[in-house]
């Protein structure tokens, strides 16, 4: 047992320094928790508000911006529970409600690729799993430096089999998400994983420890050393072992998808008993973040016997017991008379729990370790954080950036030229074909996955009887978000909106994952801001309200930060499954392009591969004319008018085209206005094709102009051709060599 | 039709095989692994998922649950026994079954849609299929390379007890391409790829997996095959 610090203790000796630096605090940070405690904090104490204060829990640099999301969300009766809780719940009608939030793994998976993506995974179930809700599918927004690159060789395959390990292992269906490289995120991978869970309406939970005598239960995986200050910093020789021992552990958890799905059903039975009055999951900051939200959101104090934990490693002592992030743990708040039948469900299901504590009602959370007060502090003063107005400023050379104007760069001129770009972009690592990424994740458990990867948005049916369901999209674009973060968090949430429309689904909440540099560089603040207040007013024009999301700050090596990457979850709502609309080109049917296409190329997928260019300003976001498109995709989905439907983003129509070719097995024969160019690879938002039934052509017209969409008839579906008339033409067969070539000679 | 769906911890398709038992007009009952106790079934499931995390082998702690002590019985005696994935893979585990479940030969999880081949048409779970008959049903496993000696490998070949194999590519290794096995009797089948997950197209490659489940079903009825317990 190691001895500890007790609050006795540090009364006593007032001047005693604390390594609240090598915590990564500031000495200001340190002066508040002495004010808030009136005394030094004692180890355990320290240890709880270092992780409680970490950017990574306390928000401490971004809440100052994100309160604007809040505003931004209109009055929606669709919204059960917004910002601030474990993840937003919006109602879906028939009495369901969905749960979803993104959150990211970012570094963990670049120390230890395979653990840090599967232990992503399993901290975004826990959340969903929190609201009451059954998680049923996730998602994964991947990003990596240049794809050739040796250390991609190293990350992206054990990201990849991370992810494949746990979800699969978890039971839930891999529905979707992105992949992407740029040498900006060669020493800083992005992974961002999504998780969306349904519940009935009545089975919302809250995270609150309510209720004078309610017992606290730790629930799940017992505690060890691993992760422990993974929130903060590593942690300090102090909390090893006897002086002089440090005891360095990897600071990466490692995950057990088994004990994970136990510990779903687990919760749901829990759950379905009524047997919890407050539930917190246990993820970054462990014990001492789930006591402390429990307590602070709740009657406001609480009792923890900290020497109560089951511990994997006896060693630990009460700091490291609070960082702890050993995985799979859950913490509820169930009445003293039910707590037998609570811990008769866990026996069921082989799920270790024990009582460590007590709610009590004296607004202080204090904790005990063999009988010794280690810690004693008013949970609010942990829980809320610190606040910081970080100083921001628009860098100069934004302007250099905007003034290099991709107009200026050669384009392809004749059928061959157009020919050799469109096969090149789909045949480069970001928009190659993701198979070998997908087929390495179940796609089919539960049984409900009605569209997924490579389809615009994953949809997931609901009900059986009645065909409702929900789309899912993911989309960012760190490009775009380079060369203007308000406009680029824009265009993002505007395709992931479009995306899900393109399914035939209706658009209801944002969720979001905001990855960026460091908050200490004004350059970074100034895109964070920007980003943030793009989302906000881009939310309220399209009348979708953001219902939680997740900060990643400082993802850079040395100074040179990633590009400002906010990837964007859209969530929509579908009527009837079986109305749903595919990429893929089947049936003879006419191509109708929707939309206005102008040369918009800064940013774009062509600028990216065929000149390693960007610059310029990225497309003009419409979002009037996104809310009309998405109208009418809906509504031609509901009247059966369309047997397939493809959003236009990256690379244009000549990607679209070549993709909805290859999804569907099936050829097209298309005519352009005179240049081709502009047609095939501009990024214009606001646009997509869609392949209209033979005989619904005039009624597609007549739905088209009420909605006013603009659209051309640009051609037909059949054949085993992409053909662009009086330009050039592709066998589906090449298309599919090149496509589908690129990650497996990649990756093996 | 009363068909027993085992619940192991761990298992994840059970829900798809219950969906898949009602679509085939029977009713599916919940097997809990803990309960040595088959509820008078007439035909049990042994779905994918798994069990037990995996750890030491797959299937290789669920072949002792409770449960497993009355179906090893009652399957020797002719109750009609499907192992679908991790199903198969308890099956060989508590030897109704054998040979092994080995990791792919390409050394990562593979879900892909496939075409197998029906070789035998004379066990309880595949009576609706004609002889070579092709089917897409789709495949998701790490451990789906089967392996057995080449005794045992003649052997069931000679006994038509390669009941599927794949048709296309070999997507993990299998000896002799083979997908699913049964018994001698013809009465416990196990096979790597999922007919659970196709037994609608909207949810699903196709609708061809169905017809392992309304065989067991056909066949009851038929009044072959039955097994009173």
């Amino acid at each position: 047992m190691t001895r500890a610090d007790t609050v006795a203790v540090a009364a006593a000796t007032a001047n005693l320094a604390q390594p609240y630096a090598e915590l990564g605090l500031t000495q200001d940070e340190y002066e508040k928790i002495v004010a808030a405690l009136g005394r030094r904090p004692t180890g355990a104490e320290l240890a709880l508000y270092s992780v409680m204060w970490s950017e990574h829990c306390s928000y401490k640099s971004s809440k100052i911006h994100l309160r604007q999301l809040a505003p931004a969300a209109p009055a929606a009766a669709a919204l059960l529970a917004g910002i601030g809780h474990n993840a937003g719940v919006v109602d879906i009608g028939q009495g369901y409600a969905v749960t979803f939030k993104i959150e990211s793994h970012n570094h963990p998976s670049y120390v230890e690729p395979h653990q840090g993506a599967a232990t992503g995974v399993g901290g975004i179930v826990r959340d969903i799993l929190a609201m009451g809700a059954r998680p049923v599918a996730v998602m994964d927004a991947l990003r990596f430096g240049p794809a050739a690159a040796p250390d991609t060789g190293r990350v992206l395959p054990g990201v990849v089999g991370g992810i494949s390990f746990y979800g699969n292992c978890l039971g839930l269906p891999n529905i979707g998400g992105e992949l992407d490289f740029d040498p900006c995120y060669a020493g800083n991978p992005l992974v961002n994983v999504l998780c969306v869970g349904v519940m009935r309406h009545d089975d919302l939970q809250v995270a609150a420890a309510s209720g004078p005598g309610n017992q606290v239960i730790l629930f799940g995986s017992t505690t060890g050393p691993d992760g422990v200050g993974g929130a903060s910093v590593l942690a300090s020789a102090a909390f090893g072992g006897p002086a002089g021992e440090a005891v360095k552990r990897p600071s990466v958890q490692v995950g057990d998808p088994f004990l994970e799905k136990l510990l779903v059903e687990c919760c749901l039975e829990l759950f379905a008993g009524g047997l919890v009055v407050g539930i917190q999951d246990l993820g970054a900051a462990g014990v001492a973040c789930a006591t402390t939200e429990l307590a602070a959101a709740g009657t406001g104090g609480m009792r923890v016997q900290l020497d109560a934990v089951p511990l994997r490693d006896p060693s630990l002592g009460p700091p490291e017991i609070l960082m702890s992030e050993s995985q799979e743990r859950m913490m509820a708040v169930v009445e003293p008379g039910r707590v037998a039948e609570f811990l008769a469900v866990c026996a069921k299901w082989d799920v270790r729990a024990a009582v460590i504590g007590e709610v009590t009602g004296t607004g202080r959370l204090v904790m005990t370790w063999h009988g010794e007060t280690v810690a004693d502090l008013p949970p609010g003063s942990a829980a809320d954080g610190p606040v910081y107005a970080r100083p921001l400023a628009r860098p100069a050379a934004q302007d250099t950036l905007a003034a290099d104007d991709p107009a200026a760069l050669p384009r392809p001129a004749d059928g061959p030229a157009l020919r050799a770009d469109l096969l090149a972009l789909i045949g480069s690592p970001g928009l190659a074909d993701k198979s070998w990424v997908t087929d390495q994740y179940d796609r089919y458990v539960r049984g409900d996955t009605v569209l997924a990867m490579p389809e615009d948005g994953g949809l997931v049916r609901v009900d059986e009887a009645t065909g409702l369901g929900l789309a899912l999209a993911t989309d960012g674009n760190g490009r775009y978000c380079r060369l203007d973060p308000y406009v680029g968090t824009q265009l993002v949430l505007s395709e992931a909106y479009r995306n899900v429309a393109a399914t035939g689904a209706r658009p209801l909440a944002v969720t979001n994952c905001l990855n960026f540099g460091s908050p200490e560089d004004s350059a970074v603040m100034w895109q964070f801001a920007e980003a943030v207040r793009g989302l906000a007013d881009g939310c309220a024009a399209l009348g979708v309200p953001v219902t939680g999301g997740n900060v990643s700050f400082y993802n850079q090596t040395g100074t040179v930060a990633i590009h400002p990457t906010p990837v964007i979850g859209v969530l929509g709502v579908h009527d009837d499954v079986r109305r749903r609309l595919s990429i893929g080109f089947g049936e003879d049917a006419l191509l109708i392009l929707l939309g206005r296409t102008e040369a918009e190329f800064g940013g774009s997928a062509w600028a990216h591969v065929r000149h390693g260019h960007l610059g310029g300003r990225p497309p003009v976001p419409d979002l009037a004319a996104e809310q009309r498109l998405a109208g009418l995709l809906i509504a031609a989905a509901t009247a059966g008018l369309l047997s397939a439907a493809h959003d236009l983003s990256d690379g244009g129509l000549a990607v679209a085209l070549a993709e909805s070719c290859l999804r569907g097995g099936t050829g097209c024969r298309v005519r352009l206005p005179a240049d081709p160019f502009t047609f095939l690879f501009s990024e214009s938002p606001a646009r997509a094709v869609v392949a209209v039934r033979s005989r619904a052509a005039a009624r597609f017209a007549e739905l088209r102009a009420a909605h006013g969409v603009p659209g051309q008839t640009i051609g037909t579906v059949g054949g085993d051709d992409l053909v662009v008339e009086g330009w050039f033409a592709i066998p589906l067969a090449e298309l599919a060599a090149v496509h589908q070539g690129v990650l497996p000679a990649l990756f093996g | 039709m009363r068909i027993g769906v085992i619940t192991f911890p761990g298992s994840l398709d059970d829900r798809d095989a219950a969906r898949a038992v009602r679509l085939a007009g029977a009713e599916p009952v919940t097997l809990w692994h803990a309960d040595r106790d088959l509820r008078g079934v007439a035909a049990v499931i042994l779905p994918g998922g798994f069990s037990y995390g995996d750890y030491l082998r797959c299937g290789a702690i669920a072949r002792f649950a409770p449960v497993m002590s009355e179906l090893v019985p009652a399957a020797r005696s002719g109750l009609p026994v499907l192992g679908i994935c991790n199903g198969f893979q308890i099956l060989c585990e508590a030897h109704l079954l054998p040979g092994a479940l080995t990791r792919n030969s390409g050394l990562r999880f593979v879900t892909r849609d496939l075409r197998l081949r029906v070789e035998n048409t004379r066990t309880a779970w595949t009576r609706a299929y004609s002889g070579g008959q092709e089917i897409v049903v789709p495949l998701k496993s790490g451990e789906g390379c089967y392996a057995a000696d080449p005794g045992t490998l003649a052997d069931l070949e000679a006994s038509g007890q390669v009941v599927l194999r794949y048709a296309g590519s070999n997507p993990n290794g299998s000896a002799d391409g083979i997908a699913g096995i049964c018994n001698a009797a013809g009465n416990v089948l196990g096979l790597m790829p999922h007919p659970e997950h196709a037994v609608d197209p909207l949810t699903g490659p196709s609708a061809d997996g169905l017809g392992f489940f309304t065989s067991v079903v056909a066949g009851q009825e038929g009044g072959f095959g039955r097994w009173v317990g």
